[in-house]
């Protein structure tokens, strides 16, 4: 059996009302632009996304609440800058645990430290650490203070099919069921997605049989905000732990149990709580919550169906070793948000392609990278167990060893071999390439993330010195000279200029940009060269 | 010439990983001879007897 069985504290933090709506005692299905199914991190990410650019969406969700059990709990520096854009992300940095250092033991010996984030000059730190309830309800304040975005509790989709130029949706409520059309209707309906049943997708991949326990307890500790990982601990003999610091003095425990652990038993408080009181060497803690989970690492063959879309957990799914799953799903919204917009306002059908194209190979980074963390925390036989141990011991000495344990490789944004870059025909000694997104500096008093989003989160020049070659439609952002940190993170040199995409990945750059050339690139970031 | 223990894969995930693939589906009297033959073939690359003595030196201390 996969997945997870919970027990314990219900965090019933935010209760919605269903409320009828208008469109439910309509004759025939009402049409929207987008229907996003799913309110979860990535749902409310793209409503967000989409509304900032002043489109309607209708939101609908099956439940009336979020906030119970233990979910993701890190966010990544890239999601958190995608946030940062949508406005929301003051009170969750404010509210999240900031960190960036981690140890590994072996036994109670450290293996080694590392650091995510050694260089200043970011504006967001290398991950937080937050529950997902707090993420979701801080995202559902600011989707509730853009007038487009039409949140619909209670609402639970039945049906969806789609057509050439649209999608039908079929929507079960308190009150009986009505449909609706949209033009895009995109699937934010986790890993479970009814909607992917729908349309008949498979979600194939890698099941692990090592089984984990996820705690969640509250209690009082001096240990440090580092994420600290242990292969054979004293107090976990033979098998792997895990413990990382939340908000309210919660505390996420991970506990690999093995292949044989009964799940009915080994989630019983009971059971768990002498196994908490080992590691902890006390009993002074209380449970938030405990579930039993085996790791899956699995995708969708392509997210685009026609007009219907899926994004996060329904399109592909990892073990949690490397924080990839929700902080992938943010990312998905934040790919999709900007080519939806284009695409409803008469852009080229070419940037639905390229939704699937750059996702999948983000989804392929991170099921690889999840794969082979859990391979080396939960080895698959004898020979992988043996090598990993030796790889341990050899660590303790050795730098090229240390590199090779892997207790998770931390969610960093994929590079896209995109139909939307243009390559590079100069030389660059430094910077993100086409395809990869934007590295923030120090700008001016603040940020250049800032100085983007002061821009208005459309296509976006970056140019060191002169006047900016910049086609009609195109911010620039002035970046002065080039004895700066930023001109050093970018390879610039006087003249030299980066084309950003909405979602500030690299469209192209330039040393000495050209009308013709900075024109055909844009025009191929917007879709419209094949 | 001296033992270089420094990392020197870009990517050691991936060369870890080849290891653990070639293991794959091998029963564990082959999977021995597969690392034995390995073994030897990587220490005729170095072609060097002194390194190859500080790498087994190095593999022997990683046991205790």
């Amino acid at each position: 059996m996969s997945g997870k069985i919970g027990v314990g504290v219900a965090n019933e933090l935010f209760q919605f009302a269903y409320a009828r709506h208008p469109d439910q005692g309509r004759a025939g299905p009402v049409h929207h632009p987008v229907v996003v199914v799913g309110a979860g991190p990535v749902g409310l990410t793209l409503a967000i996304g989409l509304a900032q650019r002043g489109l309607r969406v209708v939101l609908l969700d099956d439940s009336d609440r979020i906030g119970e059990g233990s979910r993701a709990i890190c966010f990544s520096k890239r999601c958190l800058e995608v946030w940062d854009r949508l406005g929301a992300v003051g009170p969750i940095l404010e509210r999240g645990v900031v960190w960036q250092a981690g140890k590994v033991f072996l036994g109670e010996a450290q293996v080694y430290g590392f650091d995510l984030l050694p260089e200043g000059g970011h504006k967001m730190p290398a991950f937080i650490n937050l529950q997902q309830y707090y993420a979701e309800a801080f995202l559902l304040e600011r989707a509730r203070q853009l007038p487009g975005i039409d949140i619909r509790w209670r609402n639970r989709v039945v049906g969806a099919v789609g057509r050439a130029d649209h999608a039908e949706v079929t929507i079960e409520t308190p009150e009986g069921v009505y449909g609706l059309t949209a033009e895009y209707l995109v699937a934010c309906d986790g890993a479970r997605s009814p909607i992917r049943g729908m349309v008949g997708a498979a979600f194939v991949g890698e099941t692990f049989e090592d089984q984990f326990l996820i705690a969640d307890v509250k209690m009082r500790a001096g240990f440090p905000t580092e994420r600290w990982f242990w292969f054979d601990p004293p107090f976990h003999s033979g098998q792997s732990a895990l413990l990382h610091k939340q908000p309210d003095d919660v505390w996420r425990i991970d506990l690999q149990l093995g292949r044989e652990a009964d799940p009915e038993v080994e989630r019983q408080p009971e059971r768990v709580r002498p196994r908490i009181e080992r590691m902890l060497g006390h009993g002074d803690f209380t449970f938030e919550w405990i579930s039993l989970y085996r790791f899956q690492c699995r995708r969708m063959e392509r997210f685009v169906h026609g007009r219907i879309l899926f994004a996060g957990d329904s399109a592909h799914q990892v073990s949690p070793f490397g924080a990839r799953g929700a902080n992938s799903g943010v990312e998905d919204a934040e790919n999709l948000a900007w080519k939806l917009d284009l695409l409803l306002g008469g852009g080229a059908g070419g940037l639905l392609g390229s939704y699937d194209v750059e996702r999948i190979q983000a989804a392929e980074d991170n099921i690889l990278n999840s794969t082979r963390a859990t391979d080396f925390i939960a080895p698959h036989n004898d020979y992988e167990r043996r090598l990993r141990n030796v790889t341990l011991r050899l660590a303790r000495g050795h730098a090229f060893a240390k590199r090779m344990v892997n207790a998770g490789r931390l969610s960093r944004p994929t590079p896209y071999d995109s139909p939307l870059s243009t390559a590079d025909d100069d030389v660059w000694d430094a910077g993100p390439a086409p395809g990869m997104p934007m590295v923030d500096a120090p700008h001016g008093e603040g940020y250049l993330t800032d100085a983007f989003i002061a821009a208005g989160l459309g296509f976006t020049l970056l140019h060191w010195g002169g006047a900016p070659v910049c086609p009609a439609g195109v911010a620039a952002i002035d970046m002065g000279g080039v004895e700066t940190v930023s001109a050093a993170r970018y390879g610039a040199r006087e003249g030299s200029a980066y084309l950003l995409r909405p979602d500030g990945y690299v469209a192209a750059r330039f040393h000495a940009p050209t009308e013709g050339a900075v024109a055909a690139a844009l025009a191929r970031a917007r879709g419209g060269v094949a | 010439m001296r033992l270089e223990t420094g990392s020197k894969f870009a990517d050691p995930d991936a060369a870890y990983r080849l290891l653990v693939e070639a293991h794959r589906g091998l029963d564990a009297e082959a999977s021995a001879a597969l690392d034995a033959a390995l073994v030897l073939v990587l220490a005729n690359h170095i072609g060097d007897a002194e390194v190859f003595a500080a790498a087994i030196a190095a593999a022997r201390a990683a046991l205790d």
